[in-house]
């Protein structure tokens, strides 16, 4: 029979041991797994190869959005005031989804690494939701890029 | 005049908890003296007025939501005459000042109800409990007063309201937030108590008995709210997930997961008196969970498809809050840890080690989604943005997951204390022997289904059989209440994780843009758009389209998916047209309308998806049988059984 003190010691001791071996896994996950932010200016000089999951941030340019013949792939143009670069989704594009608008797009490059493949769009919820992640973004650019009142802080 | 007297109500209350505060140490400090013991007479009266202004308070609030009264900022901005009733009542607390006013009604409330019914515990612990209260709930009297005034007039009075948001605008979520907040401020008294014990020195099966039915209370109701939260984000968000690992959704999921784990070993603590210092922790680790929560969701810090108020300030006001209530309570928790008495003993193969293990495992899978969670905060101040999704928490989570179920199955077949081989290898068996079969079976039939879903089927069934075991057990252990909570419970775990694996491993999607009168196949339907016509509502009007939905030879059901808009504020809402049948859900979504006038079409067939949340509502009965049973037990006039500790301070004296 295990002494009670002994038994405090092997439950500290276990608690500590699975604490730390989330911990690490999680580190490792962490790093083989997150998808990192890239705005197209920023994408442009970051070497992202065409497997790694990427989340891509900007302003759908006026005028882009282009349906194609099939009627469920869209293409279109996502740009920071610097850089811009196509981006091509197939499925149904979220509520708000509209050119001038913020978006941001999680997929990858294409094999020629020109152009970004959305698995995935999130557009703004209403006049008042922003991705966060979009808030970094040359406010001016964006200003001159969008209808009066669609983006606000 | 109401709002006036709503903020003169909740400046009552929170002086009301600053004296709690102020008495309570001032008679712990001199236990003795005569002054001490005539202020103790006081306390519990104090805590009963402060939840009833409190209370009051709350129905100012709703009153001026219900009338609509425009020159308070809060209604002006968040509600509108035009909106259906329920939703101007849950306006009150569907915004950050309103919930926030809704969090500190319940707390006083809650601590209203300890008062006046908790009669098991000692004075002095009573009255330290309720110091550690008032304490807690200063800290958001002053959030609300300085912060987040939620009776704010506005000048000029606006002709109309800006409305609600309407992703909000669902019965679900009308209820969704306060079924979370009772969850969040149950684990707050159970901290509370916890704290108690620690100042009294009293970690013992008294204090596990008294903060118990909290715990399950809190948990039901995390439960419940998840459950809720997730079939929402299912059907109003037209994505068709039941679960995105959103940050605002972990909010949820870590107190719950340090609730089930306090839940666990809060009952060793009062069956067994052993985990002594270990439950004390784990309380303090769930009401930690739930400030992590609420900083997470309404600091605005985070990436969210759905996170409100975004607001600096407030964030950096509940930060502060945080650090003071957690790093008191583990301060606390470093300098009477010692003093704890040693548990009981058990040994290695025992109910009390499986529980141990699973509550271990339990905070592995915590840790993993706190990191999760906050891995992006931590690199973005370093000017990195990431996010983190599926590909890390569904495998990372799954490595402690797994283990977790097979001893949740064999746990409750081990007696206390001492359990031998044979006993385990005799109870192992049938629940083994459905597993495999199961497994089995999916690997020949259920051809491309990925490995985690064949292992999730697999374990669902070994879990199910080994759940409903604990029932046919000898009359030694007849099913009481808590036993047959227990295996509801468990077995809505088996129900939840089959219907997950099967929605991820089998489900069938269709995605078509179609013109009127085309046919479409999904699984073994057959959808066909009649029509898209323009149909409108009280507050919105909406794209309509008609489907007609066949199975094989049968008969044809109409399916209506909406594209909804809202003029205030202006939103589009997709709502899916969902066709629910015994062996799983047909899942419509109205997209966009194509430039050749086809219209986008996105049809799923989720066999057995229902079952994901059938399997959280039998989690919550479980927990909800469980507390009827407990309370049972109050009443009852019986001698407790004597499993304390020769050394309890409370009195019951017997060798372990």
């Amino acid at each position: 029979m295990i002494q009670a003190k002994h038994q405090r010691l092997v439950l500290i001791l276990s608690a500590v041991g699975i604490i730390l071996v989330a911990v690490f896994l999680a580190g490792y996950a962490l790093r083989e797994q997150a998808s990192y932010f890239y705005t197209p200016s920023e994408l442009a000089g970051a070497g992202v190869g065409p497997d790694q999951a990427i989340r891509l941030g900007g302003m759908v340019q006026q005028g882009s959005i282009q349906t194609a013949a099939d009627g469920i792939t869209v293409n279109f143009i996502v740009g920071d005031g610097k850089a811009t670069i196509p981006v091509t989704y197939t499925g149904i594009t979220p509520d708000l989804f509209v050119e001038g608008s913020g978006v941001v797009a999680e997929g990858r490059l294409a094999a020629d690494g020109l152009s970004f493949v959305a698995d995935n769009l999130l557009a703004k919820h209403d006049e008042n939701y922003m991705p966060v992640e979009l808030e970094g973004l040359d406010k001016e650019a964006i200003a001159a890029s969008t209808a009066a009142g669609a983006v606000r802080e | 005049m109401i709002a006036e007297i709503g903020l003169g109500l909740l400046w009552f209350a929170a002086a009301l908890s600053v004296m709690q505060l102020g008495l309570g140490i001032m008679i712990l400090r001199d236990r003795e003296s005569a002054s001490a013991s005539a202020f103790a007479a006081t306390l519990r009266p104090i805590a009963v007025i402060q939840g009833v202004m409190v209370a009051l308070s709350f129905l100012c609030l709703i009153q001026i939501f219900w009338v609509t009264d425009l020159s308070v900022k809060l209604v002006a901005t968040n509600s509108h005459s035009l909106k259906p009733w329920l939703y101007k009542l849950a306006g009150a607390w569907g915004n950050h000042e309103g919930s926030m006013l809704l969090w500190v009604t319940v707390m006083a409330v809650s601590g209203a109800l300890v008062a006046m019914l908790e009669r098991r515990i000692s004075q002095a612990m009573m009255i330290a409990t309720l110091a550690a209260q008032a304490f807690v709930s200063i800290g958001f009297y002053a959030f609300l007063l300085l912060s987040s005034n939620p009776f704010e007039r506005l000048v000029p009075t606006p002709p109309e309201g800006a409305g609600l948001n309407p992703l909000l605008q669902d019965p679900g979520l009308a209820f969704h937030p306060p079924t979370l907040y009772f969850g969040y401020v149950g684990l707050s008294i159970a901290f509370s108590f916890a704290v108690g014990a620690l100042v009294t020195r009293e970690v013992g099966p008294t204090f596990a008995r008294a903060m118990r039915p909290w715990v399950l209370g809190a948990w039901i109701f995390l439960t419940l709210g998840i459950t809720a939260g997730s079939y929402w984000a299912y059907y109003e968000l037209g994505w068709g997930g039941w679960w995105f690992w959103d940050p605002v959704e972990n909010a949820s999921l870590m107190p719950w997961l340090a609730a089930t784990a306090l839940l666990h070993s809060v009952t060793v603590l009062a069956n067994r008196g052993a985990l002594k210092a270990w439950t004390v922790m784990l309380a303090v680790v769930a009401f930690s969970m739930s400030m992590v929560g609420t900083f997470l969701v309404r600091s605005g810090v985070l990436t969210s498809v759905h996170a409100f108020a975004v607001d600096p300030e407030r964030g950096s006001f509940i930060l502060v809050l945080l650090a003071i209530y957690i790093g008191g309570a583990l301060a606390l928790f470093g300098l009477r840890a010692s003093t704890v008495q040693e548990g009981a003993k058990f040994q290695f193969l025992s109910r009390e080690a499986a529980l141990v293990a699973n509550n271990l495992l339990l905070m592995g899978i915590l840790a993993i989604v706190l990191m999760g969670t906050l891995y992006p905060l931590v690199t973005e101040a370093s000017g990195t943005k990431v996010s983190i999704g599926p590909p890390y928490f569904n495998p990372a989570s799954a490595i402690f997951f797994i283990p977790m179920v097979l001893i949740m199955a064999v746990g409750p077949m081990l007696r206390w204390r001492k359990s031998d081989k044979a006993q385990l290898t005799a109870a192992a068996a049938a629940p083994l022997l459905a597993g495999a079969v199961a497994l089995l079976l999916v690997v020949i039939f259920g051809s491309g289904a990925g490995i985690l879903p064949t292992l999730g089927l697999a374990l669902a069934a070994t879990l199910a059989v080994a759940s409903v075991m604990p029932l046919f057990r000898s009359k030694t252990n007849r099913a009481s209440l808590p036993i047959w909570g227990m295996v509801v419970a468990h077995l809505g775990v088996a129900v939840t994780m089959a219907g997950m694996a099967s929605e991820s491993a089998f489900t069938k999607e269709t995605l078509v843009a179609s013109a009127p009168g085309e046919s479409h196949q999904v699984a073994d339907w057959t959808i066909t758009l009649l029509a898209v016509e323009p149909v409108a509502g009280r507050n919105w009007t909406a794209l309509e389209a008609r489907l007609s939905a066949q199975r094989g030879e049968g008969e044809a059901i109409e399916l209506a998916p909406q594209a909804r808009m809202f003029s205030s504020p202006p939103t589009n809402t997709s709502e899916a047209a969902l066709l629910t049948r015994w062996d799983g859900q047909l899942y419509a979504v109205l997209g966009e309308r194509a430039p050749d006038g086809r219209w986008q079409l996105r049809l799923w067939w989720k066999p057995f998806v229902p079952l994901i949340w059938y399997g959280g509502i039998m989690i919550g009965f479980g927990g909800l049988l469980a507390l009827i049973g407990r309370l049972f037990q109050l009443r009852r006039t019986r001698p407790i059984r004597k499993v304390e500790q020769a050394s309890e301070p409370t009195g019951q004296t017997v060798p372990a």
